[in-house]
């Protein structure tokens, strides 16, 4: 009983030169792309291509001012938090709002084929009209403002976690059924000790899906007529003409929107260290 | 008044309906386990071998006769019945330790009970340095050791193996069929298992019982004399393994006609 299996060997460590290049190099290679765009919109501007669109550094200075202000010191200045806060605060609302339901639909719809001939032609149906789509009744139904916007987040996140959910819960492996009963867990109590966490990875990748698309839409979102938040600032920046403002909010929700992925990567990681896909 | 056998299969037959099809998978099987007996079932792809232990594992129904386990009809999966398959059926969420308590856990016994159990078993199987890995950080044979440990661990009077080395490299597949005898004779556990190889029927069992397809069905049944441990490798053996390969290829021969 002395065999070993391979994931388990370990090579002897390597040196500590190379064990930082190792940490480095994939970061410097994820860097090449976005600096040669950069610098092939600083020389495009430069070289007088565009009148309508500010230079990297232009934007660069206004974001500072966006952020902490001291520059130009107008009605945008130092607000960035703000609209951040606003933004998060619908972006993880809706999410939530819409995890809260398409989890246990997904689970309902996936599980029991009453609930699933009931909701599935139904969601089927709904699912290819878009967010966009959505903006005028939305606005109707829930008014100009924030709930208007919550909703519309809420919409775009709910379809992958509904779908995803419902894939995960049908393919749960038809063995694992088989092995739980006969260790003597049977009916119901399976649904905890098998359904759940074998359908976990695919209910994750939904909700990773589902977040992306909830910053994904907070501009149409915040098309609604909201005071603050990152979209109302972009949707500002358009009527006034200014070009770098819609451009540092582009890029406040890009990185928003990529650290939140990430969080929620590293709670994938932790929480599904057992399964081989998630690791890293 | 005759003894009570652990398990009684009576005229057991399956018929599945496919797409409109009727589809005789196993006709008329008749089989008769006393406690602690180490029955290997072998025969062709079809021969109905895996139908009969998921119908003894209650996995499935038989369409005709009766399965009795104790002199009582079979009905759904239980722990005294407990199944080892080719592809391990680990829980991958679960750790080594989790997964061998999973069915005393479930049972609602003790915790410290529960704990005791399993790490007397991972003693048995010789993975203590193992416990806290998940299935997909361990080799094949470790797997099958965890799946094996797991339905002992669940007090299992039966135990049924449907190919259960069949994916592992040669030596493991040997280290493992002495561990299995090893803990079959220290236990006096009653052992079904389907194979496809002569030889590991004749090494482990004390009965081998041949099937045959077109439809599955039991052919015939061969009780192995040899004493153990056994010698795959001395004369005795392949007289037996030559006497059984014959058998084996009469049969075929004979439907092939």
């Amino acid at each position: 009983m002395s065999d070993v299996s391979l994931s388990q060997v370990t090579a002897a460590p390597p040196l500590p030169a190379l064990r930082l290049w190792r940490r480095v190099r994939p970061v410097l290679l994820s860097l090449i792309v976005p600096l040669l765009l950069l610098f092939g919109w600083h020389w495009a501007v430069a070289a007088g291509m565009t009148r309508l669109i500010p230079s990297p550094a232009e934007v660069a200075e206004y974001m500072v001012d966006f952020a902490v202000g001291g520059i130009w010191d107008d009605a945008f200045s130092a607000t960035l938090h703000i609209h951040l806060l606003a933004s998060a605060s619908r972006v993880y609302g809706g999410f939530i709002l819409a995890a809260l339901v398409a989890v246990p639909l997904g689970i309902l719809i996936g599980r029991v084929p009453l609930v699933r001939q009931l909701m599935d032609p139904f969601l089927q149906l709904m699912r290819p009209i878009p967010v966009t789509a959505w903006l005028p009744l939305s606005m109707i139904l829930f008014g100009l403002g924030t709930q208007s916007a919550f909703f519309l987040v809420f919409l775009g996140a709910f379809y992958p976690i509904l779908l995803n959910t419902i894939l995960g819960v049908k393919n749960v492996e038809p063995r694992l059924f088989e092995a739980a009963a006969m260790l003597g867990c049977r009916g119901n109590a399976q649904f905890f000790k098998v359904v759940l966490p074998a359908s976990l990875p695919s209910i994750f990748t939904g909700l990773r899906l589902g977040l992306g698309l909830a910053w994904f839409v907070i501009v149409v979102g915040e098309m609604t007529g909201v005071p603050q938040g990152l979209g109302a600032v972009i949707m500002d920046g358009r009527t006034l003409s200014r070009t770098e403002l819609v451009i540092c909010g582009m890029i406040v929700i890009g990185i928003a929107g990529f650290l939140s992925d990430r969080a929620v990567v590293m709670l994938m990681n932790r929480l599904l260290r057992w399964s081989p896909m998630h690791r890293g | 008044m005759a003894e009570i056998p652990i398990l009684d299969i009576q005229g057991v037959g399956k018929t599945y309906i496919l797409n409109d099809s009727r589809i005789e998978a196993l006709r008329d099987a008749n089989l008769t386990v006393r406690k602690g007996e180490f029955i290997c079932l072998i025969g062709a792809s079809g021969c109905g071998k895996s139908t009969l232990l998921r119908i003894v594992a209650g996995f499935e129904k038989p369409s005709a006769g009766q399965a009795l386990m104790w002199g009582k009809p079979i009905d759904g999966p239980a722990p005294d019945r407990g199944m080892v398959f080719q592809d391990y059926g680990l829980f991958p969420w679960l750790t080594v330790r989790e997964n061998i308590g999973f069915g005393p856990a479930s049972r609602g016994r003790p915790k410290a009970e529960v704990r005791d159990t399993v790490e007397r078993f991972i003693a048995l199987i010789g993975l203590a340095r193992f416990a806290d890995a998940y299935p997909h950080q361990l080799s094949g044979g470790m797997k099958q050791r965890v799946a094996i440990a797991r339905v002992l661990a669940n007090d299992a009077e039966v135990v049924l193996m449907d190919e259960p080395f069949g994916a592992l490299d040669a030596m493991t597949r040997e280290r493992l069929q002495d561990e299995l005898l090893e803990l079959w004779q220290r236990t006096g556990l009653t052992v079904l298992f389907v194979t496809h190889s002569i030889e590991e029927a004749i090494f482990l069992s004390d009965r081998v019982v041949v099937m045959e397809p077109g439809p599955g069905r039991i052919a015939s049944a061969h009780q192995v004399e040899l004493p153990r441990p056994r010698d795959v490798a001395s004369p005795e053996f392949n007289e037996v393994r030559r006497e059984l390969g014959a058998r084996l290829h009469s049969h075929h021969a004979k439907k092939a006609a």
